[in-house]
């Protein structure tokens, strides 16, 4: 395993925080969060207090993997869209770029064909910001301006002291 | 034993990292966090769901989210077990370990592979019972061949092995189980995850060594 490729500073986090607002404003979403697919909560916003958006963050992931998994088997590239109807709240999940995935989760105060529309519009500039984040990091590496990694210096006894 | 977690309050998002089949840990230096993946491998009823059940008992409650587990009714694991764990900083950064388990029965091996990607550590739980041991030398060749596909190469990735059930009368000596799994001699703990003995020895040696090479940076 070797040190991260790509570092988001604060300029795009706030882009894709931003964005997120935006998108949980247009919605009339509940909660909107981000999510790697390996199952990192990457950004959220709105109703979040009261959820345990880490753990939907795992679960989205291995339900996006799950899916991409039957898709395989069944000849698609991949479910980009997958829409939880509850009793009370809903979930659409989609799959941004590729490599990220948006979560909506919106109750009757909205409706699924908002969410899609407005989701749609969000994908285009979130999908350009990771575009950005990721050409930033490969000039970085070109100009042998990658990060350093913030472990540099620990030691056994910093490690030691982490397990109590 | 170690005992519980003393770890600082959760914390949100973090950084993605692009380049996932090689490098999956996350560093958000806005927010001062690092979040690492870890999973324990083995054959079916070895013990790593009690592995994780175990930490999740012995951790302080500010220290750990919840634990998830997705299983059948009768409690085997279906697709994986999650256990979110904050330790302390380090460096100035929060440091979270996410713990996940694989399902161990042969015929769950989709669902294994999906479970392993994006893994900055493993840890092989093997059954120490002498009946076991064709099961142990399948689910490592299982594991080797899983990472492989994803990009990994298990000789080069943090890696442990725990030999649990120490506690049956029906084990394996170690040095014999050394030679059948552990040729190219990593590190390796004995324990019993129902007690815990060996379970956070487990846990602390495979998160050095996923530290260690994120201090390399490579």
């Amino acid at each position: 395993m070797s040190g991260p490729d790509l570092v988001m500073y604060e300029e795009e986090y706030r882009l894709i925080d931003d964005e997120l607002h935006r998108l949980h404003a247009q919605a009339n979403a509940k909660v909107v969060f981000l999510v790697d697919k390996n199952g990192q909560l990457i950004a959220s916003m709105g109703e979040t207090k009261g959820i345990d958006t880490t753990s939907l963050a795992s679960l989205t992931a291995g339900n996006i993997a799950a899916t991409g998994g039957m898709a395989k088997l069944l000849g698609e590239k991949e479910f980009s869209i997958l829409f939880h109807e509850g009793e009370r709240d809903n979930i659409h999940i989609s799959i941004i770029g590729q490599r990220v995935i948006l979560v909506v989760i919106f109750d009757q105060r909205s409706s699924l064909g908002l969410v899609r529309l407005r989701v749609k519009k969000s994908s285009e500039t979130l999908t350009k910001i990771f575009v950005t984040i990721a050409e930033k990091a490969e000039m970085d590496k070109v100009k042998g301006q990658a990060t350093a990694s913030p472990f540099a210096e620990i030691t056994d006894e910093d490690i030691d002291n982490l397990f109590g | 034993m170690t005992p519980g977690l003393n770890c600082s309050p959760w914390a949100t998002p973090a950084i993605i990292d692009w380049k996932a089949h090689l490098t999956m840990s996350f560093i958000n230096y806005s927010s001062r966090e690092i979040n690492v993946k870890l999973v324990y491998y083995g054959p079916g009823l070895c013990g790593k769901t009690t592995n994780l059940h175990y930490i999740y008992k012995k951790t302080n409650p500010d220290a750990k989210g919840k634990m998830i587990s997705l299983a059948t009714e009768t409690e085997r694991t279906l697709f994986f077990d999650f256990l979110p764990l904050a330790l302390g900083d380090i460096r100035g950064f929060k440091t979270r370990f996410h713990l996940y388990t694989v399902p161990g029965q042969v015929f769950y091996d989709a669902s294994r592979k999906l479970i392993l990607k994006g893994v900055d550590g493993v840890i092989f739980v093997a059954d120490s019972q002498l009946e076991r041991m064709e099961a142990n030398s399948e689910s490592i060749e299982n594991l080797r061949i899983n990472l492989a596909e994803q990009g990994y190469d298990l000789d080069k990735i943090p890696y442990v092995v725990q030999y649990n059930k120490r506690d049956l009368p029906n084990v394996a000596p170690v040095p014999e189980m050394n030679k059948l799994l552990n040729p190219t001699d990593i590190p390796y703990f004995e324990a019993c995850a129902t007690t815990g003995v060996g379970v956070f020895d487990t846990l602390k040696a495979l998160a050095k060594q996923v530290l260690f090479e994120l201090k390399k940076g490579k």
